[in-house]
């Protein structure tokens, strides 16, 4: 059974809309069952990231993240790695780039590159052990990655109080001087106050180098190959162990910058016991985008506004603010389970023949 | 020594319980040839099931109610499972997409439907378990002290599912066949088995274990259902693997999360711990699994098809 979709962007952009659709009709079900009305509940739950400019703004920085750790988890995917991990690097990251705008009192102009370097080193480098494990042990990436997630959650729960305890509460550091922060004035004014920064800025670049190193250099062609055939590629010549140290230690970096875009960026302060959802998340984003890095930056988008517009929801009327994440979480069931989509593709193009 | 470790036992023993359930289900599920990640979210179905109906019988029946509410959480994650056994064996989906959409779908539709129902979105129930010392044995020295006083029936209940399953898995012709489906797949089917089905049983297996190990969480140490168990579903694949897929394996392996975690629980309030600090000992318990990982990487145990789908035609 193969499909007739001339090109593979085409096809896959076919099932993402198709299981966007499932998705959210399984959510209006879900609405209807619990006595809301369906209609009313989309309409003001797209109201709530569209509305304004402030909510515009909003739902773009709310975005923001979920970009970065999609694309963190996309990137792994194409060299045939499952980074489940992203939350894990997201935190290890924006701690290491909090602890940099806590401690060195330097010019925004100064701060802020060091900021990012640190939270990329720091993703990379919790994603390089799981990379190195894999490549030269054959540990499954899945279960390394998901201790090395509980190893960072357990180090910055110690670590921020001990180092960079909050002015009232233990729970969380100081907030970063302004001059940390990736907002700026002139980006909060055209929002008209929202919190979208210069994250926003950094995450679509990413968007850019990741899909030029993977459509236009040897390494992403190396890479890809990986992915593609491990064994083959090894035949042809390619590195293979070094190869997936590089897959992971690229996604780690990017997911730590993701992390540097929520704690310096949409935030002032790191939390502890929270482990970032939105690197979990970027599964769903890898897997609505295709893995391709442009299809993750509009996965994210929605996403995005499908959280942004969740709490305006729960005001105006009752329906919880789950909603949004289990819309998301149907979409991914759908997505995973394209073959059915594509069935049914192809059942009513057999019928439109037919006829 | 002997007074602390007479003190900290049964708490190690509450943790270790509900990882070895869900683990030996996660067991049944890879050892079909399955991957099931969606562990965690199946645990947490089966622990909003549970608390659902403890929560509204408790009233009714006092006495029963728990273990209703047993019956109830191996339900839910037993139609839960069947979403993972419907994506991964029938459509020939990404096991590990699938289960993480188990996941996360799970974390949200449960917490979603709570706060429709109790407006916070979690779930207290009444009273859980009593703990009991069991008469005659309790008596015995030493072990008497560590295994058989303040003890949970559902501890003994999980023991009891442990020992079937290893005489299922190892002494009769349906653990065969499950092996076999999950070595060599083409091979079992040449010889008569229905792969399809042996699969579909074991996923579900692993849904009414994880489901009963979420419920184990409720009705002895937390009593409240939240929308998590706090990993608890990725430490007991961990346990899996660091038991090389096999149920005395991970006997061993879930105890000594147990312990390790259950030390670093109390470390404060023991002076000989007291000088470590927290954080060694919150890690440890990764840190050695990332160990064991690489060590046991050269003999691994894994079911050969694990992961991958089965069809008909490719042989």
């Amino acid at each position: 059974m193969k499909l007739q979709f001339k090109k593979g962007s085409a096809k896959s952009a076919v099932v993402a809309f198709l299981a966007i659709i499932f998705g959210l009709l399984a959510g209006a079900l879900l609405i209807a069952v619990t006595g809301s009305d369906p209609f009313t509940g989309y309409a003001y739950l797209f109201k709530g990231g569209l509305m304004s400019t402030e909510r515009i703004g909003d739902t773009l920085a709310t975005s923001t993240p979920l970009i970065l750790s999609g694309l963190s988890v996309a990137f792994a995917f194409k060299t045939g790695l499952f980074n489940i991990g992203a939350s894990g690097q997201m935190l290890m990251g924006g701690f290491c780039a909090t602890a940099v705008g806590l401690t060195l009192p330097l010019p925004f102009i100064i701060l802020l590159p060091l900021e990012i370097l640190a939270a990329i080193m720091g993703g990379a480098i919790w994603a390089v052990v799981p990379g190195f494990m894999k490549a030269r042990f054959n540990v499954h990436e899945v279960v390394s990655t998901i201790m090395m997630n509980w190893i960072s959650y357990w180090i910055i729960y110690y670590a921020v109080p001990a180092y960079f305890k909050g002015q009232f509460l233990e729970t969380e550091s100081r907030a970063i001087p302004d001059a940390a922060s990736m907002k700026v004035n002139w980006l909060t004014h055209l929002f008209d106050g929202s919190f979208v920064n210069l994250g926003l800025f950094l995450a679509i670049v990413a968007v850019i180098i990741i899909a030029f190193i993977l459509n236009r250099t040897v390494m992403g062609y190396e890479l890809k190959a990986v992915g593609y055939n491990r064994f083959a590629a090894e035949y042809a010549g390619i590195n293979v162990n070094r190869n997936i140290v590089l897959s992971m230690m690229i996604a780690g970096a990017l997911a730590g910058l993701g992390g540097a875009t929520m704690y310096i960026g949409n935030a002032s302060n790191i939390q502890i016991g929270i482990l970032p959802s939105q690197g979990f998340d970027g599964i769903a984003v890898a897997l609505l985008g295709a893995n391709s890095p442009l299809g993750s930056m509009f996965a994210a988008l929605f996403f995005g506004l499908l959280y942004s517009g969740k709490g305006f929801m729960n005001a105006m009327i009752q329906i919880p603010p789950e909603i949004a994440d289990t819309i998301i979480a149907t979409i991914i069931y759908f997505a995973a389970t394209s073959v059915l989509i594509e069935r049914l593709v192809n059942m009513l193009r057999f019928r439109k023949r037919g006829q | 020594m002997w007074t602390i470790l007479v003190q900290i036992f049964p708490y190690a023993i509450a943790f270790t319980i509900p990882l070895l359930i869900t683990a030996l289900g996660g067991l049944f599920s890879e050892r079909s040839g399955v991957v099931n990640i969606g562990l965690e979210g199946l645990m947490v179905v089966g622990s909003f099931g549970g608390a659902l109906a403890i929560a509204k019988l408790q009233p009714v029946f006092p006495n029963g109610a728990v273990w209703i509410g047993i019956g109830v959480a191996m339900l839910t994650g037993i139609v839960f499972s069947l979403l993972h056994a419907f994506a991964s064996i029938n459509l020939n989906a990404n096991q590990v997409i699938s289960g993480t959409a188990i996941n996360m779908l799970a974390g949200a539709l449960t917490v979603f439907l709570a706060r429709n129902i109790t407006g916070s979105g979690n779930i207290r129930i009444g009273s859980g378990l009593p703990r009991i010392d069991i008469p005659i044995l309790s008596s015995l020295p030493i072990v008497g002290k560590l295994f058989f006083t303040q003890t949970y029936a559902s501890t003994w209940l999980v023991l009891v599912i442990l020992a079937i399953s290893w005489y299922v898995l190892y002494k009769t012709a349906f653990g065969l066949r499950l092996r076999a489906c999950g070595e060599h797949p083409h091979a079992a089917d040449s010889a008569g088995v229905n792969v399809f089905w042996v699969r579909y049983i074991a996923v579900m297996l692993s849904g009414a274990f994880a489901g009963l190990g979420g419920v184990v969480i409720l009705i002895t140490y937390s009593g409240e259902f939240t929308g998590s168990v706090s990993g608890l579903g990725f430490l007991a694949l961990a346990a899996l693997i660091f038991g090389q897929w096999k149920p005395l394996g991970i006997l061993g392996a879930t105890f000594f999360f147990g312990f390790a975690s259950t030390i670093a629980n109390v470390s404060q309030v023991m002076p000989a711990l007291a000088s470590i600090p927290s954080v060694i000992l919150k890690v440890f318990p990764y840190v050695v699994t990332l160990i064991a990982l690489i060590v046991f990487s050269k003999s691994s145990q894994a079911p050969r098809a694990a992961g991958e789908p089965f069809e008909h035609g490719k042989r």
